[in-house]
């Protein structure tokens, strides 16, 4: 049997040559996205601007209009409807009544007592409810989460490589979670904690990807002493381009498998994943190991440093 | 690399074989996982709600209220003392406006007396030594309370531990369910009810402050007044539960408190009704009580509205009684439950709720379980294609890193939620990279031209410095998502955190002892990678 192999040994590709255009490229996405987002928005969830959603499956098809019209007479407020999955289920959404946190609830077991009175052997799936006190914390929460976790990050590998590498990997993180952040603009996906979770994912696959990168830079700027630093990087490249692409592959086989088998709940979730890992994968060749060069990383960056050589735990 | 000494085996092996073991109650049926022998394991793995199916509320107590309930408990306290106790101290002219209360003492050379005693009342709060109200006398015979700021703190901390034990004692009175009662900061309780599938039953029973009182109706009550909201002095005036203003003595004659029992039932009529049974000290008090007021009528007030003002027509003395209203017998049935758990000491209100139904959870559940496995057999798939022999290494360890993820969570009783199967999947990929970056590195230094043992040697030496970064970084990113996450992002880095560590042993050293044991065996001429 012969084994694949994704990348010919002898493979070279000239990556950095194209370093502006990327750069350029990236720039102009990024400020794309975070524009998009100002400008459009993000469709956020009842977690982040507090609300209420039902879930029914109802027995029988329903006409999405005359529900529309029913739960408009209702007095409940404007209600948002979506079918969620196939034609019977479908995810009614509910603005945050006015007024104290305590009548926000009751909006639900309004809608509830109607479904099962008007829409006989529907069942209510679920059932959700978030006040706007809890759903700014939740906001609040999520937004420290990710931001903790950049920063904990770019000061780790810091400490651990140069600091070039920690803002390259800062700067890595922003622009993955910047397109990110476009990606849910344009498609008006809904973003919950969930996404929040997979946001988070992102960070931590994108930074792996860079950190064997660099990983590798760190070794042929030891190395290779007398190299520059563009076919340096070239030769990093080039030489963890095949763990990078079969990695890649791997996790995005993982999820692509979980966005078509997997419960519906998630799928937002999983979606989000997968681009990040695709974006991840670009950003990490693109974005952190150019930025290297902008920085003025040399060979003599690691020269102080020789005790860093050991690894604990390497056996 | 030969160098896999019988110890060595049984290092990478025991710990293995253990999480095997306490993966294995988690992945059967509940019913059948009774049934294992004793020696097993029996820690499972929780599912969430949102797998489970169930009920989920967050409540927050409402502060205004507490202060409210402990402004009154305190009158109770200050006016049962100083009519009670020995000398006997006059007062009159209570009030509770502007949340303090204030009280006209009519012998004005017992104001010191009264102070005083009121000190000795009140509690110190914490090391500052501050105590829980300030006494202080103004206008030469009039006495103020004013809580202090500490004083509240600590009755709020106080009240939150009651009502998580009376939210408790409602949703489940014979403790046999599996529900989650626990306070969430300074002023909230979690409550996860699984199977339920209906929170308004829930919210009916956590609702209700429950707060019983029995006190006499004024009747001399100028009725017009009453109609505004006036009240005489020594009075209150309280909302009727069918409308209307009724003015009542603001002396409890007996509280809820002093229930042990309460329980829906039917009055002569047959409509739904609530009876209960005081204990010995409030029957002796209810009886006095009514014997002395015999015609009179009296109120019985729940949460400051008043249901009915009976008249007494005999004395009570047996310490048993009926509430009667408009209730319906599930109304009458929670409010029962509510009476006999206790009354809350703060209110309530709901500031989260989530319900899902058992069926979704369990679709959820199935979708995610086919998923996983498709998951998997589609990446071992690759890279068995990929790695050939090494991918086949890869691949087993990759199967024991999946048990070892379910035995540990088991171990720690972790929760398992919709967004842990997504962490799960995805430590599934992730779970591979280390071995890919070996493979790769022994692929790279067998170009180089090294020997068989060489240059599996360095392939393994030289990338470990790169997963050992790589899942530093993931674990940093993963206990910051944990520490700040909520809900659902912390659900995610549970999973992340223990595939990190299991991948990294079952990546490294597990496939390390296999190629060891390979090697060592056939004795390759050239690696195959």
């Amino acid at each position: 049997m012969r084994l694949l192999k994704l990348v010919p040994d002898d493979t070279n590709i000239d990556f950095m040559r194209w370093r502006n255009l990327a750069l350029i490229l990236s720039i102009v996405v990024t400020l794309a996205s975070l524009a998009l987002v100002a400008v459009r928005g993000l469709n956020l969830g009842i977690d982040f601007v507090g609300g209420q959603v039902v879930r029914t499956t109802f027995a029988q098809p329903v006409d999405i209009e005359q529900l529309r019209g029913r739960v408009a007479a209702l007095g409940v407020g404007d209600a948002s409807i979506q079918a969620f999955g196939d034609d019977r289920t479908y995810q009614i959404r509910l603005p945050k009544p006015d007024g104290p946190d305590a009548a926000a609830n009751q909006v639900v077991t309004k809608v509830r007592a109607f479904v099962a009175a008007e829409y006989p052997g529907a069942v209510v799936s679920a059932g959700e409810s978030v006040s706007g006190k809890v759903s700014e914390e939740l906001a609040q929460d999520g937004a420290l989460a990710i931001l903790f976790a950049m920063l904990g990050i770019a000061m780790y590998i810091w400490f651990r490589f140069e600091w070039q590498f920690g803002v390259g990997a800062l700067v890595t993180l922003f622009h993955d979670v910047a397109m990110m952040l476009g990606f849910f603009s344009i498609t008006q996906l809904q973003v919950d904690l969930n996404v929040v979770a997979a946001f988070l994912a992102i960070v931590g696959y994108s930074l792996n990807d860079t950190v064997v990168i660099y990983d590798r830079i760190r070794e042929n700027l030891r190395k290779y002493r007398k190299m520059a630093i563009i076919p340096l990087l070239n030769l990093s490249l080039n030489e963890t381009l095949s763990r990078t692409l079969v990695t890649s592959l791997s996790i995005m086989i993982a999820l692509a498998v979980l966005m078509v088998l997997g419960p519906d709940v998630i799928f937002g979730l999983t979606i989000a994943i997968l681009l990040g890992t695709f974006i991840g994968t670009y950003s990490s060749i693109y974005i952190s190991a150019p930025i290297l060069v902008w920085l003025g990383v040399t060979p003599d960056s690691f020269l102080r440093e020789p005790e860093m050589e050991g690894v604990p735990g390497a056996a | 690399m030969l160098d896999f000494p019988k110890w060595k085996i049984w290092a990478v092996m025991l710990p293995i074989l253990i999480g095997i073991l306490l993966a294995i109650p988690s992945m059967m049926p509940a019913s059948e996982a009774a049934k294992l022998p004793s020696w097993m394991p029996d820690a499972r793995i929780n599912l969430g709600l949102d797998l489970a199916g169930g009920s989920h509320l967050l409540l927050e107590a409402d502060a205004l209220d507490a202060a409210k309930q402990r402004l009154q408990s305190k009158e109770e306290e200050v006016t049962t003392d100083l009519r009670r106790g020995d000398p006997k101290i006059d007062i009159g002219d209570v009030s509770t406006a502007g949340g303090r209360l204030s009280f006209m003492v009519r012998d004005s050379t017992q104001v010191d007396a009264a102070v005083e005693r009121l000190r000795a009342l009140s509690q110190p709060v914490g090391l500052s030594g501050s105590r829980d109200w300030d006494v202080r006398v103004v206008d030469t015979n009039r006495i103020e309370l004013v809580p202090t700021k500490d004083g509240d703190a600590r009755a709020l901390k106080d009240a939150m531990t009651v009502a998580r034990d009376v939210v408790r004692r409602r949703i489940d009175p014979q403790g046999t369910k599996e529900t989650t009662v626990i306070n969430q900061g300074e002023r909230r309780i979690l409550v996860q009810v699984p199977g339920v599938e209906d929170p308004e039953a829930l919210k009916a029973l956590i609702g209700q402050t429950a707060r019983l009182e029995f006190k006499l109706v004024d009747l001399e009550a100028d009725q017009n007044l009453v109609a505004q909201g006036r009240a005489p002095v020594g009075s209150q005036v309280l909302p009727m539960i069918d409308g209307g203003n009724i003015a009542v003595k603001r002396r409890v004659m007996v509280s809820g408190d002093q229930l042990v029992d309460a329980r829906q039932s039917f009055d002569q009529n047959g409509a739904p009704a609530i009876s209960f049974k005081f204990n010995n000290a409030g029957a002796k008090r209810f009886a006095r009580v009514t014997q002395e007021n015999v015609g009179k009528p009296f109120a019985i007030i729940l949460d400051n509205q008043v249901l009915s003002a009976p008249n007494i027509q005999t004395p009570i003395l047996g310490g048993a009684g009926e509430i009667t209203g408009n209730f319906t017998v599930e109304s009458a049935n929670s409010l029962a439950v509510s009476l006999a758990s206790g009354k809350l000491p703060v209110k309530l209100n709901v500031m989260e709720e989530r319900t899902i139904s058992a069926e979704l959870g369990a679709d959820s559940i199935r979708k995610g379980i086919i998923a996983s496995i498709v998951a998997t057999l589609a990446v071992i798939g690759w890279m068995v294609v990929t790695y050939g022999r090494f991918g086949v290494y890869a691949s087993i360890a990759l199967l024991i890193n999946a048990l070892l993820i379910l035995g540990i969570m088991a171990v720690f009783n972790a929760t398992l939620t919709l967004p842990g199967i997504a962490g799960f999947v995805l430590t599934i990929g992730a779970a591979v990279d280390a071995n890919v970056l070996i493979n790769e590195r022994i692929r790279e230094e067998v170009r180089r031209g090294r020997k068989v043992m060489d240059a599996l040697e360095t392939g393994y030496k030289e990338a470990s410095t790169a997963i050992f970064d790589a899942n530093i970084t993931n674990t940093i990113a993963a206990a910051l998502m944990f520490y700040f996450g909520s809900g659902p992002i912390r659900g995610f880095a549970v999973v992340l955190m223990i595939g990190i560590v299991t991948s990294v042993f079952t990546a490294v050293n597990f496939t390390r002892m296999l190629v060891a044991l390979w090697v060592r065996k056939a004795r390759p001429r050239a690696l195959y990678v």
